[in-house]
This record gives C-alpha cells, sequence and structure tokens, in this order.
C-alpha cells in the first residue's frame, strides 16, 4: 500500500508537536522506571520496607507524573486536531 | 446503628442513582448530550476501576502486605500517561469500526471470527466472575459489620440472603438502564452518569474517612507520619519480582477488563476525552489510595487484634463513634461494587449476546435474517446475559464461602482478563498476528491461568487434588501447579502470571509466524493496524441483488423503525434519490454493515447481511480473481511501459546517427566546395597565362615570367593534390608505415633544416634542450619528422613577434615521448582553437600562408597513426602544441 509522501523537514509548530509527542511517549518509560528504583535502595538490616519516606516518595513521584501528564495533554490533543499524523 | 436505617439508606441511595440514570437517559434522547459527554463524565466513570476491591480491600492490603496495594494502581496510572501509545489507538478503532466489546475488537481484527468471538467470551466470563461475588461478598460483609454492631428489633439477614437481594437489585438496574434500548453506539448515557455520580460518593466517602483518620484520630500529618514509621505492619519487604510483576498485571487488567473497555472505548464520545482522562485518572487514582497507608496503620492500632482489615474503613469510624461518617463510608463501598457490576455485567451480557447467543439464534432460528423481531431477541439476548452472568457471581460466592481475602481474587481476575493482551495487542499493531495464532495464543494462556492460578484458589482438595498439587498432574512433578517445569521458589501469583503471559505470547507468536492469513483478516488486520492511515476499511461488498426492502425490514428489526428510516433516507439521499430505498451499492451496504455492528457484533452483522445479499455477497475467492487480474493488467501496462522506454531508446539512437550523417554530408559537401575553391585559384591564373602565352608576341623575360608562375601554380596544384591524397590514406588508416629506431634529435635537427625554407628571410631563435633530446624511438620517423617540419614551419609562417622564439622541449611520461612546439606570437584564439585541426581551416586570410589549410589535419592523421596525439596547448604565451607519441610503436595491423 503506497503511503502518501510526507515532506522531510517541518515547521516550527507541527516540529514542537512532534517532539512533545516523543517526550509523552517517553513519560511512561521514565515513570516506570521510577517506579522501579525503590527496589535498588538498600535497606540496611531492616525487617519492614514500610516507612513514611516510601510513602512520600511514591506520591510525589505520582503527583509529578500526574503535573507532566497534564502539561502535556493539551498539546497533544491540538497537535491530532491539526492532523499530521506521525504513525 | 440500626439495621433498618441502613436498609433505607441503601434504597434512597438506589432510587437517586435511578433518578440520575433516568434523567440523563431522558436527556440524551431530546439530543440534548451538552456534559454527559464531558471530559469530566468520561474521567469519573472510568473509576469503576476502583472496586470494592479498592475500596475495602486496599486498606486489608496494605495491612497485610504494605505498600504492594499500590502497584494496583501505578498499572494504570503509567497506562493512562502514556495514552499516546496504545489507549489512543485502541480509542480511535473502537470508534471508527463501532467495536461493542473487547471480543468483539478481537473477533473483528481477525476476519470478524466468531469463533475468537467465543473464546474471549467464555475466557472473560470465567475470569470475571469471582470478580463479581468479589463485590457481592463486599456488599455482604459490610452489612455484617453493622448488623453485628447493634442488633434491635429488625433481624438482620443472614449472608445469603443478603448477597441474594443485592444480586437481584443490581440485576434489575442493570437491565433496565443497561438493555433500554439497542443503541447504534452501544452508549448508555443513564449507566455512565449513574456510575459517574457513584464515583463522586465513593470518592468523597473515602477522603473523608482518612481526613478523619488523619486529623481526627491520629492527631494531624506528622503524627500521621511518625506513627507509619512506628506501626508494625507486617514484615513486607518489597519482593522485585512481585513489585513489577503486580505493576504489569494492573496495567494489563486496565486495558483488558471488559467493564474498563466498556467505559473507555465502547462508551467515549469524543477522542479528545482521553487527552484529559490521561492525567484526571491517575490522579483519581492517586486521590483514592491517599489515605489508604493511614487508615491501615491507624486501624491496626486502634482496633482490637483480630478484626477484618478489609473492613477497617467501617469499623474504624464505628469504633470512634462516628456513625455518619461510617455510613457515607459503608454508600462508598456500595457505590463501588455497584457501579462495577453494572457495568461488567452490561459488558459481558453484551459480548454473550453477540458472540454466543445471536450466533445460535442465526443458525437455529429457521428464519433467520428474516425473522420476527430482531430487536427483541437481542435485547433478550442481552437480559439473559446480564441475569446470568449476577448468577454466576452469586453462585461463585455461595460455593465459594467468600472467606478468601479479597485482593487475592482480585489479582487472579487480573491475570485472566490479562491473558487477552498478547493477543489485543499483536493484533493493533502487528499486521502478521493471524487467526490461528491468537486461537493458540489466548487458549495457551487461559489453560494455564486455570491450572497455575485459577483452579488452586479454591484450595488443595477442591478443585485439584492434593497430590496435584504436590505431585503434580499424572504424577508428573514438573506439572505441579506452583512450580511449573520446575520453577520452584516463585511467588505462586508471579509464577502464574510469568507462565501464562510468557506461553501465550509464544503460542501467539508462533502460532501466527507459521500459518497464512486468509484475505479477510488479510483485510482487517491492515484496517486496524494502519486505523490513523485513513479509512482504509475493505469493500466487502458488490451489488447486490437484495432487495432495499429487505434490507429495511432487516435493519429495522435491529435497529428501530426511526433510526432505520432515517439511516436508508439519507442513503438514498446521497444517492439522489427521493424515498427512503437506496440502491444496494457496495458503499451503502458497508455503511449498513458498520452501523448494524454497533448493535449485534461485527461478526453477527456480517453474517446477517450475507443472508440477505446472499450470493451477491464478493467472496473471498473472487476477491481474489479480482486482485490477480489487476495484478495481470498491472504487469501487462509494466511490459508496455518497458517496450516503449526501449522504443524511445532507440529512436534516440537513430536520430542521433541520423544528426551525425546530416553532419557528415554537410562536411562533405562543405569539403568539395573547399577543394573546388582550392583547385580553382591555381586553375585560373594557369589558364589565363597560358592563354596570353598562347597568343604570343610577348619578349623573352615576360614569358619567362609568366611560365614561371603557371610552374608556381601547378607546383601549388600538385603540392595540394599530394596533399589531399596523402590524407585520405592516412585517413583510411591504408598507410604504410615504415618503423625505425631514431633518435628524436636527429629528427628535429631534420625538421628544423627543413623548415627553414619557410619564409627563409626570418631568423628564428631556437631554444632545445639537447640532452632531453636524445631518445631513441621506434615509429616512422620520416613521418613524425613530416609533422615536426609542419609545425615549425607553421611557427615560422604565423608567429608574429618582432624576435620571434621557438622552443621545443622534451620530456619523457609514462612510455610517451611529449615535444612541446611553443613560439612567443599571439598564439590561437580561444574560439578558433578547437576548428585548427580541421580541412581547409585556415584563420587568416591564404594570402600570408599559402597553403591549403591541410597541414595540420595532416599532423593529426599521422599522429593517429602513429599511435599518439597532437592538440593544442593553451596558455604559454604564444601558440604551441604538443606531441604525444609513444616511444616503441608496437606493430599493429597495419
Amino acid at each position: 500500500m503506497r503511503r502518501l509522501k510526507r515532506p522531510m523537514f517541518l515547521a516550527r509548530a507541527p516540529y514542537r508537536r512532534r517532539r512533545l509527542r516523543d517526550a509523552a511517549r517517553l513519560l511512561p518509560v521514565f515513570g516506570a522506571a521510577l517506579l522501579i528504583l525503590p527496589l535498588l535502595w538498600a535497606d540496611e538490616g531492616a525487617e519492614r520496607r514500610l516507612s513514611s519516606s516510601d510513602v512520600i516518595y511514591f506520591f510525589a513521584l505520582w503527583c509529578l507524573l500526574i503535573v507532566v501528564a497534564a502539561l502535556f495533554a493539551p498539546g497533544l490533543r491540538s497537535g491530532e486536531a491539526a492532523g499530521d499524523e506521525t504513525d | 446503628m440500626p439495621f433498618h436505617i441502613l436498609v433505607a439508606a441503601c434504597l434512597a441511595y438506589v432510587i437517586v442513582l435511578f433518578l440520575v440514570a433516568f434523567l440523563a437517559e431522558r436527556r440524551a434522547r431530546r439530543g440534548r448530550l451538552g456534559f454527559l459527554q464531558s471530559p469530566l463524565i468520561y474521567t469519573l466513570s472510568l473509576s469503576i476501576y476502583c472496586t470494592a476491591w479498592t475500596f475495602y480491600g486496599a486498606v486489608g492490603y496494605a495491612a497485610r502486605s504494605g505498600l504492594e496495594f499500590l502497584t494496583i494502581y501505578f498499572g494504570p496510572t503509567l497506562v493512562f500517561i502514556g495514552w499516546w501509545w496504545l489507549l489512543r489507538k485502541l480509542v480511535r478503532i473502537g470508534r471508527q469500526y463501532r467495536v461493542t466489546s473487547i471480543a468483539d475488537l478481537i473477533s473483528a481484527r481477525f476476519g470478524k471470527s466468531n469463533l475468537l468471538g467465543v473464546i474471549v467470551t467464555v475466557m472473560v466470563v470465567i475470569a470475571t466472575t469471582p470478580y463479581i461475588a468479589l463485590q457481592l461478598q463486599s456488599v455482604v460483609l459490610s452489612f455484617g459489620v453493622f448488623a453485628s454492631e447493634t442488633p434491635d428489633g429488625v433481624l438482620p439477614p443472614d449472608a445469603e440472603q443478603t448477597a441474594v437481594w443485592v444480586a437481584v437489585g443490581l440485576a434489575l438496574f442493570t437491565i433496565l438502564f443497561g438493555t433500554r434500548n439497542l443503541d447504534a453506539n452501544e452508549q448508555h448515557h443513564g449507566i455512565v452518569t449513574a456510575i459517574a455520580v457513584e464515583a463522586v460518593v465513593k470518592l468523597v466517602a473515602l477522603l473523608a474517612v482518612g481526613a478523619f483518620v488523619v486529623w481526627g484520630v491520629a492527631g494531624g500529618i506528622g503524627e500521621t507520619i511518625a506513627k507509619i514509621d512506628a506501626a508494625n505492619l507486617s514484615a513486607w519487604q518489597m519482593e522485585p519480582g512481585r513489585w513489577t510483576g503486580l505493576i504489569f498485571l494492573s496495567a494489563a487488567a486496565v486495558i483488558c477488563l471488559p467493564r474498563m473497555f466498556q467505559v473507555m472505548v465502547v462508551e467515549n464520545a469524543n477522542e479528545g476525552h482521553l487527552a484529559r482522562a490521561s492525567w484526571a485518572f491517575p490522579l483519581y487514582l492517586m486521590l483514592m489510595s491517599l489515605f489508604i497507608v493511614p487508615i491501615a496503620v491507624i486501624g491496626l492500632e486502634r482496633l482490637p487484634v483480630g478484626s477484618n482489615p478489609d473492613m477497617f474503613v467501617l469499623t474504624l469510624p464505628l469504633a470512634e463513634g462516628q456513625g455518619g461518617l461510617a455510613m457515607l463510608a459503608f454508600l462508598g463501598g456500595f457505590s463501588s461494587a455497584t457501579s462495577m457490576v453494572i457495568v461488567e455485567a452490561i459488558a459481558l451480557a453484551t459480548m454473550v449476546s453477540n458472540h454466543l447467543v445471536m450466533p445460535l439464534w442465526l443458525r437455529f432460528s429457521r428464519a433467520g435474517a428474516r425473522g420476527d423481531d430482531l430487536r427483541g431477541v437481542v435485547l433478550m439476548a442481552r437480559r439473559v446475559g446480564i441475569v446470568g452472568v449476577l448468577g454466576l457471581g452469586y453462585a461463585y460466592y455461595h460455593f465459594s464461602g467468600g472467606s478468601a481475602a479479597l485482593a487475592a481474587i482480585g489479582l487472579i481476575a487480573f491475570l485472566g482478563v490479562a491473558q487477552v493482551l498478547p493477543v489485543l495487542i499483536g493484533g493493533i499493531f502487528w499486521r502478521g498476528a493471524t487467526r490461528v495464532g491468537a486461537v493458540a495464543g489466548l487458549l495457551t494462556g487461559f489453560v494455564i491461568w486455570g491450572y497455575t492460578s485459577f483452579l488452586p484458589s479454591f484450595g488443595p482438595g477442591a478443585v485439584l487434588s492434593t497430590s496435584v498439587f504436590s505431585e503434580g498432574a499424572f504424577g508428573l512433578a514438573w506439572l505441579r501447579p506452583h512450580a511449573l517445569f520446575g520453577t520452584v521458589g516463585l511467588d505462586p501469583m508471579i509464577h502464574a502470571l510469568f507462565w501464562s503471559m510468557a506461553l501465550n505470547a509464544t503460542a501467539f507468536f508462533l502460532g501466527s509466524v507459521l500459518t497464512f492469513p486468509g484475505p479477510v483478516e488479510r483485510l482487517q488486520g491492515a484496517a486496524f493496524v494502519n486505523v490513523f492511515e485513513g479509512q482504509i476499511g475493505p469493500r466487502r461488498w458488490a451489488h447486490g441483488q437484495a432487495e432495499p426492502e429487505e434490507l429495511l425490514v432487516m435493519s429495522q428489526r435491529i435497529l428501530g423503525e426511526d433510526a432505520a428510516l432515517a439511516l436508508f433516507q439519507a442513503a438514498a439521499k446521497a444517492q439522489g434519490k427521493a424515498g427512503f430505498l437506496p440502491d444496494t451499492t457496495p458503499e451503502f451496504l458497508g455503511a449498513l454493515e458498520a452501523r448494524l455492528s454497533g448493535s449485534v457484533g461485527a461478526a453477527t452483522a456480517h453474517a446477517m447481511l450475507s443472508q440477505l445479499v446472499g450470493r451477491a455477497t464478493v467472496t473471498v475467492e473472487e476477491l481474489m480473481a479480482v486482485a490477480s487480474e489487476s495484478a495481470q493488467i498491472m504487469e501487462y501496462s509494466a511490459q508496455l511501459e518497458s517496450k516503449q522506454e526501449e522504443l524511445t531508446r532507440t529512436a534516440g539512437a537513430l536520430r542521433e546517427a541520423n544528426d551525425k550523417l546530416m553532419q557528415l554530408s554537410i562536411q562533405k559537401d562543405a569539403f568539395l566546395s573547399q577543394i573546388s575553391h582550392e583547385l580553382r585559384t591555381p586553375m585560373t591564373s594557369i589558364r589565363a597565362f597560358s592563354e596570353i602565352l598562347t597568343e604570343g608576341g610577348l619578349d623573352p623575360e615576360t614569358v619567362v615570367k609568366y611560365g614561371g608562375i603557371i610552374h608556381d601554380e601547378a607546383k601549388r596544384l600538385t603540392r595540394l593534390l599530394d596533399d589531399l591524397l596523402d590524407l585520405s590514406v592516412l585517413e583510411n588508416g591504408t598507410v604504410q608505415l615504415n618503423l625505425t629506431l631514431t633518435n628524436l634529435h636527429e629528427m628535429i635537427d631534420k625538421a628544423l633544416i627543413a623548415a627553414r625554407q619557410t619564409r627563409p628571410e626570418r631568423s628564428f631563435e631556437i631554444d632545445r634542450d639537447p640532452v632531453a633530446e636524445n631518445v631513441y624511438l621506434l615509429t616512422d620517423a620520416d613521418r613524425l619528422t613530416q609533422v615536426f617540419i609542419n609545425l615549425i614551419a607553421n611557427a615560422r609562417k604565423y608567429c608574429c613577434s618582432d624576435h620571434p622564439q621557438l622552443r621545443i622541449a622534451v620530456r619523457l611520461r609514462g612510455g610517451r615521448v611529449i615535444v612541446d612546439f611553443v613560439d612567443n606570437g599571439l598564439g590561437i584564439p580561444k574560439d578558433a582553437q578547437a576548428l585548427i585541426f580541421e580541412k581547409f581551416a585556415r584563420l587568416t586570410d591564404g594570402n600570408r600562408a599559402g597553403g591549403a589549410g591541410l597541414g595540420l589535419a595532416i599532423c593529426r592523421e599521422i599522429m593517429a597513426n602513429l599511435g599518439g596525439t597532437i592538440s593544442y596547448l593553451p596558455g604559454q604565451g604564444g601558440a604551441a602544441f604538443r606531441v604525444t607519441v609513444p616511444i616503441r610503436l608496437e606493430k599493429q595491423a597495419a
């Protein structure tokens, strides 16, 4: 099936939209890495791991991911309306 | 709290829900969708992910396993903030192809295979039945909490009875609002709005309890944190396997759970809502889990040892004497359970009716698509499906005794539905996925899930005997349910997750790679995978022989009279026809099928249309025939094209040859006219003077003078003819070369002496390099000398300097001798340089030269015969010629 020919270089606005998409794609990857990160924290002889610092870390990370996703969402949606799909 | 007040509150709450659903439904029917289709409602409806399992179970989970409960919410968070990867495509496909359920999506993707629809439906029903039981159980437990609190007058019913009543009530509500009508888009505004209200209720309730616990009981954030640090929650260690495994599992489940698919994809009204939900839904999840840890910690601290941590959300406010708050918490839990059951029941009932009941009915009902009211049949199938699903849930609750901890059942259900994930992801991203692969993957995953997770959950001796657990099925040790293939030491959940997903994906992959998909499968696969490239959906219908009237009758039975008439009228209008009966064009049939599949699923809609359009359906074979025909035509035209190219090439070559011939002919004409001119001039003077001589009467001096002129002219003629003869011999290549070994120095000496006869009055300064000239050449010495003479004579003739100089430089270069003749005259103008080697090319008038203009042309021919070249050397300060000649001329076939 022949695909439409796409321009090799883009104007500034679509270029920014594409990079925003790249960032949006990477966000869950970073999120997953940061969620798994505490596994590597050495618990020095502690029998139990439920400490307030863990709780605070996870909720702070959660809030951060939500805020970043909220910042991305409007840009991604407007790009979709512009209709230049990349994939 | 008096039990009857509790019941009254429940009833009041349910009535409010009914009202909300009813009003929303009415509003939607009037077309005023407005906020009903807002991103807020969409996000809130997604909250059915948080069931009673979250509401009650998360606290118990935290009390038992520490922070592990968070994994259940981290998975969905990652999926939603990464919506651009997957959810966007899923929603687009769902909207574009009017998918009614996850089973419908998979069946449609793999060539509208009803077999796959059946497999997915059965799997999902089996996997989610315990989950529904779990909801019933949580409601029953919460009733139990209040009942045990204050026995007063009214005797609380026993758990069994409560469960029955709850199940019946939910079935009624679901049937009332879930199967009111067969919507084209299969959207239920009433239910979705009610779910959104329930989402708010459960969030408010949990936040209220949490706030009360943190500020009312613990005494502030600082104290809460101190208590968390001091709490002796069970020795939880972050197990890497469980932590990552459960995050993955919950991420898979949020995509594959039928109720999530229902609200996320099927009920989606606008793709933009997904962008909002991408952060709003994680926010909701975060708020829901915010107070789980404090509640668990304080509950463990305050409540007597041995109280059920699953009920802390209720028992903690009750123990603190907060009856109203406990009531709110109870309603929150009730909302969580009911909203989940309602949507799950609708989703499952849709699958059951579209993939199990309708195909069977179509097959066994004699009338087929022409039968009686199909709408009634579909709706009845759904109602029966809802009752059946709830009945199964109740049965599971009844027989399992409702004893297991909530979280365990929830995870087992998650893993069951997650078996759809590989096929789902593969189906929408990989065109190579085939039906056989999908069936293989689903069955493999399902069997392994059943063997390692579902059946063992009933406990040793219940379904699988104790010996199977210890020694494996058939006594094969590598078939032990918790140590498959000898993998001992894994957590049972992670063990089941690993083996089921790994073997599922492997079977799916191998099955897909090793089989060849059918044409419909390939078309559907391309359409689904490339959904963003515009609608490339296959045209499935040819001009049918079906009467539009029959189609209308059938559509009315499914869509309802008004909707069907409107659809047909619009189609007729689009074709430029008045009335209600459009032509049965392929476009119209395709649109009709899409519309119908929104109500009864892709496979059923296809089957029904096929019954009516009958043999006029484009069969796959016809399709292939058309394809191969067009391939032949394309090949033929490609052949024609290449032939045409060849012809063009040939024509070009011919034109070139023709041009060359023309040029040659012009050259020949020019040559002839030149020759005649050159011959004529001396002839004229010879004739004139000989006439004068014949008349006589001249004095002897004059006779001598005239005779001399005649003699000179005759000599010139002879020289010209000699030159011509020479040239023609050289050009034909028939010249006999006399090869000798001669010293270059001698040749130049000879040439200088011979050339001295030309304009002997001029004295030339000759600049030579005797050492370099001392080279022996094997060549035709006479011919080469002739070239030298010509060049030196030319210099003598044309060099216009007052102190003429001629430099003769000799160099050896790679088996060749280069001899340059450079004078210090004006040189030759650039535009003339290309011409000087042509015949009769003379730059100035003949009066100065007296040659015929053949000299350099002869030189060029001689050099060609000697295997060398002669060329003009520009930029040397005067006229410069370079002669290149091989040191040893190999004797050719000359």
